[in-house]
């Protein structure tokens, strides 16, 4: 005998506290802390404050705790917060230039004011298990040196001086807002950069690596990668003067790219830029050449038809909390739907039974 | 009990009212799709965001909520969103569609016809009708500013030649008061013909598509089809097993290993209503 | 700054304009019916019903047009202390509001473009006086026909003509509205002249 489905409301509540006790796994192991995941889990806090857009690194890994290590469910709980806040104003565009860099190099020379600086990253380690770290061995001491003071200059000034890469004006005109309001084509650049900072890292990473094998290709050279620390200032209208209100950690990604020149332009070096929340290189690479490849149309170059020279195909697939919001909707009940194509798949087979059977009947 | 962290109704007031503008726009321009800054709600995209953000804009704290998915109030989807606005908008919900004043639906229209005093607001995951046909918002939206709807009767003819029928089943397009061409949401055919003159509003939400489209009261809805193949509204060809309806649209319920089924209403509110008044189908107990 | 400015909002801005905002819903979804809405008490010349229309609708996204004696320095600053709107001319606005012949005329507004037509302007029509005789009103909204009071037929049929693209009218005199959207196609009554 059927008996309707009933009981939704307790199957949720089960299920959830079901949920709070896999989070926790075994209560004989001592619970994660917020601190523990922000110190030593950083990159996954940096991740997760890039594509949730919200610059907290405690919040961020509250949410890591909370989704149980899933990134994606984290950027989403910080998505879903951020959306609540009161907005204050806007700051005033940080200065990069004014960096105080943990990190900085170029691929394009080998040496250049304000130095290589290779700083802490996964570079030339031997990608061995180091099982020392399981056993919770002594931390190594990293040696120090005096920071050398003063601005770092960006190497693109440089060839900027010569001529050799295309300007990048100044524009003081104030740019669109991805989060309120509604995705428009076409998207200026400053809306395709503001998607792409907040895109899935793995998508942008697999359509920069298109653009290397030959699907846009255009040729990137890192000028420069750097990260490190930036402040960020607001103007106070009744103070009449911009105040700075803290210190965020960014990483800046510059791309020297290939341009042949035309009848009015003498050949020159054209840009991709990266700018990302956090320690993110690999997220600020593949944003530069994303960006460069979608700009082929103001670049007067062809558009070959590859994935990232298409705006509308990007911007509308690069964020992972749509579309992971979509993906995983099908797996929601479609009863309704299902039945309706069933019946039409019976109807359309017994019609097409009818005329077999009339055929071999003639 | 109301959630007194957030918001009546969760949103912010400025969201609200930017989703207030959109929903008079759509009212004035039936079945074209207002475009609006779609915010992140706290539950995914393309599990209803776009409907609660419209049942957030309207309800008031004397409405009565009603949220079916599939037809069915106790759906685990419709148990969330429920809940959801009880919690931060403190509103009295029923399952019973008489009662209510707003009904937010997935893929359904109840069988009970609405009144003037109701508001149906639909979740709608792809609002655009020619999405299939064409991926590029940049160029649909042409098209419809153009009334350029020959690529969608060129689709529904070409199923007719290869099937002999138009093999859409859901999601079945209309045209509105001779203009618009809409996606009335994935509800099966068998409910197109309640989306005209309809007395109640009728609201559709895309969130993640951030998009919003209505119909008035009493809207001409007409569904695309040829005069040699005519639209025709329908569904499993079987009384209801609970409650022996022969007007309501049916759920198939696999009852055994072999081959053994039962239909009932997917309706739950109807096929209850009428089971309360006696009415019984063969598999009832 | 004057008490007149800091007075007459909602007291209870959520719930209040959800109120208002479902009675502004009724009007524009059945073009001929009148609403009662409150909550604002909005400096003169506005009726409280147009106030409690801006409160609703209008903020710091949208350009707000003032018409004849509408712009006032009171309604100025009243308006820019609740909701922030900045104001504008005819052409850019979101919404005008202001007495019928002031408003005029409708060419001024824009009307939306055929891929969004949804960019047009909302016309607040305040000093409605709901009990003048009415035009007959079919379309969208209403079963079989309405009928509604309208300072004009013409201007409204014009309008009409443009659809999808045109202006909408919320109807605004003392705690009442109506609306009236593009898609209303409008006659006059058979046994009144035509005036306008």
């Amino acid at each position: 005998m059927y008996v309707a489905v009933k009981g939704g409301e307790r199957a949720i509540e089960s299920a959830h506290a079901w949920l709070a006790e896999e989070r926790r796994g075994d209560t004989s192991i001592s619970e994660l802390g917020i601190p523990q995941i922000r110190e030593q889990l950083k990159l996954s806090v940096d991740r997760v404050m890039a594509e949730g857009s919200l610059y907290d690194p405690d919040l961020a890994a509250l949410a890591i705790k909370q989704s149980r290590g899933d990134l994606i469910e984290a950027i989403f709980l910080i998505r879903a917060y951020r959306t609540t806040l009161p907005r204050f104003g806007a700051s005033s565009p940080v200065d990069t230039g004014a960096m105080s860099c943990d990190r900085r190099i170029s691929a394009t020379f080998k040496d250049l004011p304000g130095g290589q600086i290779l700083g802490p990253t996964f570079d030339y380690t031997h990608r061995l298990l180091d099982f020392k770290l399981a056993a919770e061995g002594e931390l190594p001491q990293a040696p120090t040196r005096e920071a050398t003071p003063g601005n770092v200059p960006h190497v693109t000034e440089f060839l900027n001086r010569e001529g050799l890469i295309e300007e990048a004006p100044h524009d003081d005109t104030p740019p669109p807002d991805l989060t309120r309001e509604p995705l428009e084509m076409p998207a200026d650049r400053a809306l395709r950069l503001q998607a792409l900072t907040r895109a899935d890292e793995g998508f942008t990473l697999g359509l920069a690596y298109s653009t290397q094998r030959g699907y846009g290709r255009n040729h990137a050279f890192v000028g420069e990668l750097r990260i490190g620390a930036v402040a960020v200032e607001m103007d106070i209208p009744e103070l009449g003067f911009a105040i700075e209100i803290g210190e965020i950690t960014l990483t800046e990604c510059e791309t020297v790219n290939q341009f042949k020149g035309s009848k009015t332009e003498p050949p020159q070096f054209t840009r991709g830029y990266g700018l990302v929340f956090g320690q993110s290189e690999r997220k600020a690479i593949s944003m530069a050449l994303v960006d460069r490849a979608l700009r082929w149309e103001e670049l007067g170059e062809d558009n070959v038809g590859a994935p990232a020279q298409d705006t509308e195909f990007v911007l509308y697939h690069a964020d992972n909390i749509q579309a992971t919001g979509f993906l995983e909707h099908i797996k929601l009940p479609h009863y309704v739907d299902f039945q309706s194509e069933l019946e039409l798949v019976r109807k359309l087979r017994r019609e097409a039974g009818a005329t077999e059977t009339q055929e071999a009947a003639e | 009990m109301t959630d007194q962290a957030y918001n009546f109704a969760y949103l912010d007031e400025q969201t609200k009212r930017m989703i207030r503008r959109a929903i008079l726009k759509g009212l004035a321009i039936p079945g074209y799709q207002v475009p609006f800054a779609s915010r992140e709600m706290p539950m995914p995209y393309g599990w209803g965001t776009g409907g609660v953000q419209v049942s957030a804009a309207v309800l008031t704290p004397d409405d009565t909520l009603k949220v079916i998915d599939q037809g069915a109030d106790d759906t685990t989807n419709a148990v969330s969103i429920r809940t959801f606005f009880e919690r931060t908008a403190g509103v009295k919900t029923t399952t019973r569609t008489t009662d209510a004043s707003v009904i937010q639906t997935r893929h359904r229209i109840p069988e009970e016809p609405l009144t003037d005093n109701q508001i149906l607001v639909y979740q709608v995951p792809i609002p655009e009708p020619l999405r299939f046909l064409e991926p590029r918002e940049s160029e649909t939206r042409k098209m419809h500013s153009l009334e350029e709807y020959g690529l969608m009767h060129v689709k529904l003819y070409e199923d007719i030649s290869r099937h002999g029928h138009i093999a859409t089943s859901y999601a079945y397009p209309v045209k509105i008061e001779g203009r618009y061409v809409m996606d009335p949401s994935p509800i099966p055919k068998f409910d197109n013909p309640k989306l005209g003159d309809m007395a109640a509003i009728q609201l559709f939400g895309a969130g993640r598509e951030q998009r919003i489209y209505a119909l008035p009261p009493y809207t001409q809805v007409v569904s695309l089809d040829f005069e040699d193949h005519p639209f025709e509204a329908s569904k499993a060809d079987h009384p209801c097993g609970l409650c022996d309806a022969t007007d309501s649209y049916l759920d198939e319920v696999i009852i055994d290993d072999t081959g053994g089924r039962m239909f009932v209403c997917s309706d739950t509110d109807y096929c209850a209503a009428r089971q309360a008044a006696g009415f019984k189908g063969k598999d009832a107990a | 700054m004057q008490a007149e400015t800091l007075a007459g909002g909602f007291d209870t801005p959520a719930v209040q304009s959800a109120h208002a905002f479902r009675g502004l819903l009724e009007a524009m979804a059945r073009p001929g019916t009148v609403r009662q809405i409150g909550g604002a008490a909005p400096p003169r010349p506005l009726s409280p019903a147009a106030g409690c229309a801006l409160l609703t609708l209008c903020d710091t996204d949208t350009p707000v047009y003032l018409a004849g004696g509408a712009d006032c320095d009171a309604v100025r600053a009243w308006l820019a202390f609740h909701t922030g709107a900045p104001l504008t001319g005819p052409s850019h606005c979101a919404f005008a509001i202001g007495r019928w012949e002031d408003l005029l005329p409708l060419s001024a507004y824009p009307t939306g473009t055929s891929e969004y037509p949804d960019r047009s302007a909302t016309l607040i029509v305040d000093g409605t006086d709901f009990a003048k005789p009415g035009a007959v009103l079919r379309g969208p909204g209403i079963s079989g026909q309405a009928t509604m009071a309208l300072p004009g037929i013409k201007a409204f049929q014009d309008n009409n003509a443009l659809f999808p693209l045109g202006l909408d009218f919320i109807f605004a005199g003392g705690s009442r509205i109506a609306a009236l959207p593009r898609s209303t196609k409008i006659t006059a009554p058979a046994t009144v002249t035509e005036v306008f």
